[in-house]
């Protein structure tokens, strides 16, 4: 408190979802400049002393208080499931109206700045796809894959409020895959000792590391910004040399094979991939994030080697 | 053990490749990053596996002869325009391989290949690697934009895969390129190929046979498929690949059809001149 009065109120931001990898990286680095609020339903562990965490379902009746008690002068929203475990229509309520309720707080209680994580993914991997897909390419992602389709709905709901509120700045983020210390696909997957790979095809990937997804989240708090930019960190290259720097023996397998392989053992609920998902090591989904390192000012700080570097580390714990 | 065998490979690969060749290769700047990949995939170190087969077959095989090689400037973009023919984008490849190896500087020549290539396994990877491209708009700007030469076969399958009563009839063109070249201020060089066209001489196109297998034709040549495999390799007959005078065009990119495609049929007649040349200037289809 006395911090508070001494200096000039800092500005304050609400993070949702604080306590997955994300947000709390996010916390980490936002609290010394701002004063972070955080929700989220699960319990939040390891969290710099000056943040206040509510344990509260986004849907509960319950996040209105904090919106009400706290005058937030930003929120970032990253209450955001992509569990492809759980159930759809859970996952789907959870999602959509999560989002939607959070911003209809932010439009009642007059938040000036809404940041949301969308992702790349929601372009979907195709071969007819560009090489770098730029922020008005058409969102297919969901064309083959059901489990996005929630997270193309919440992205196109964002860009509508982003129309319907113009005193509010929207700002959506579409980063790459993201990697380092989280607990996603693409994580997961590179840090496999024996990824499998799909027989005859090895795509351009683009990665970006969590650190510098939270110095855009960072940027795009900065007043002024809004509209949606695409994330991606150092340039393009080939999933086979990430594996191969990565000292993996990655196991070819065609792709027939390899999706009976994958779809029994979904339904024996011995692996969390999905079958669609194997589109990602199979075509590009490669962004073009030109106008976020021009408007966001946002540039990569940790390139391919500290990238490699980390997620090596990963395995060996 | 497999790196050694590998490295031995690749040792004797490069060694196919005459010493200045491989030199130009090596030291080729296409905007790659430290890791020798540019942001499409393509790897100049990966032409030291296609290169040698591609050079066997422009030297021995179809004993390709070129002219006017010099209208391809020595940098800065062009669009090159070709016809294409004769079942399998051969045609494509030895207009790469002239550009690689019988230009100096040599200039490395990126195609833009059916957006369906990306879907066939190992063809998506080997293609990548060795500089071809998606064929859509966005891609070429960015090729463009880096400077780079782009080939594009504007008859698309139309071209290709038509049966030998049409040989050397051009088919009807696309407009994309023409937008594309007003769009960029890019120059074209039309290039006509003249001997592809009887490399398989299709005597018929089974349609639905290809539907049923997803091709994009079924072609009946007097060896295929009653050869077998064998029948589907292509006739050692004798190319000819003329390069024209660089042709610039301007105006509004959006213009209608109607006027885009009067500058289209101008880079058409020229090509079908060409060819047309070509056909007299030859004395048989194997000399």
């Amino acid at each position: 408190m006395s911090k508070r009065t001494r200096r000039a109120r800092k500005e304050r931001v609400l993070v949702t979802g604080i306590g997955g990898n994300l947000g709390r990286a996010v916390a980490r680095r936002l609290h010394r400049r701002y004063e972070v609020v955080g929700i989220d339903r699960r319990a939040v562990r390891h969290m710099p002393k000056d943040v206040d965490v509510e344990q509260v379902d986004i849907r509960r009746r319950r996040v209105e208080d904090v919106f009400r008690r706290q005058r937030l002068d930003a929120v970032v929203h990253l209450n955001i499931m992509h569990d492809p475990r759980s159930r759809q229509d859970e996952h789907h309520q959870f999602n959509i109206v999560g989002t939607q309720k959070v911003f209809e707080l932010c439009a009642e209680h007059r938040v000036p700045k809404v940041v949301v994580l969308s992702s790349a993914d929601v372009y979907g991997p195709d071969p007819r796809n560009d090489q770098f897909l730029k922020e008005d390419a058409a969102l297919m992602g969901g064309q083959k894959f059901e489990a996005i389709r929630d997270l193309i709905a919440l992205d196109m709901f964002c860009n509508t409020f982003f129309w319907r509120h113009p005193e509010i700045e929207t700002v959506i983020l579409r980063p790459v895959h993201i990697v380092g210390r989280v607990n996603n696909a693409p994580s997961r997957y590179l840090r496999l000792e024996r990824p499998p790979t799909i027989l005859g095809f090895d795509p351009m990937v683009q990665l970006i590391h969590v650190e510098d997804v939270v110095s855009a989240i960072e940027k795009a708090l900065t007043p002024g910004i809004r509209g949606v930019f695409n994330l991606a960190g150092p340039s393009p290259v080939p999933l086979s040399l990430i594996l191969g720097r990565l000292g993996r023996s990655p196991r070819p397998m065609p792709e027939p094979m390899l999706k009976w392989m994958l779809s029994t053992a979904w339904s024996l609920k011995l692996s969390d991939w999905p079958v669609p998902e194997l589109d990602h090591i199979k075509y590009i989904c490669m962004v073009d994030d030109s106008l976020a390192r021009k408007q966001l000012g946002f540039a990569h700080e940790h390139g391919l080697e500290s990238i490699l570097r980390e997620l090596g580390q990963g395995v060996r714990r | 053990m497999l790196q050694k065998v590998k490295e031995q490979v690749d040792g004797a690969l490069v060694h196919a490749i005459r010493e200045d060749v491989w030199e130009r290769i090596r030291t080729m700047d296409a905007g790659q990053n430290e890791y020798g990949f540019d942001p499409f995939g393509f790897e100049p170190e990966f032409l030291k596996y296609v290169a040698p087969p591609a050079i066997w077959l422009y030297r021995n095989y179809f004993r390709v002869e070129t002219f006017g090689m010099e209208h391809i400037p020595d940098s800065g973009p062009v669009l090159l325009v070709a016809n294409h023919t004769g079942q399998i984008p051969l045609d494509g490849m030895m207009i790469a391989t002239a550009g690689l190896i019988d230009r100096s500087p040599p200039r490395m020549v990126r195609s833009m290949v059916e957006r369906w290539v990306p879907s066939i396994p190992f063809i998506s990877r080997i293609f990548a690697r060795a500089g071809q491209v998606v064929g859509t708009r966005e891609n070429a700007r960015i090729l463009l934009r880096r400077g780079g030469c782009i080939l594009v076969f504007p008859e698309g399958q139309r071209g290709i895969n038509k049966t030998y009563d049409r040989a050397y009839q051009l088919q009807e063109f696309g407009l994309g390129f023409m937008r594309l070249a007003l769009a960029t201020g890019t120059p074209i060089v039309p290039v006509s190929v003249v001997g592809a066209e009887e490399q398989m001489p299709a005597l018929y196109d089974v349609k639905s046979l290809a539907k049923v297998l997803g091709m994009p034709a079924f072609p009946i040549t007097p060896t295929w498929p009653l050869l077998g495999p064998l029948g589907a390799l292509p006739l050692p007959v004798k190319y000819r690949i003329y390069f024209g005078e660089p042709m610039r065009f301007e105006g509004d990119p959006d213009e209608e059809d109607r006027v885009v495609g009067g500058h289209v049929e101008r880079v058409r007649e020229v090509i079908a001149q060409m060819i047309d040349r070509g056909l007299q200037e030859r004395r048989g289809v194997f000399f």
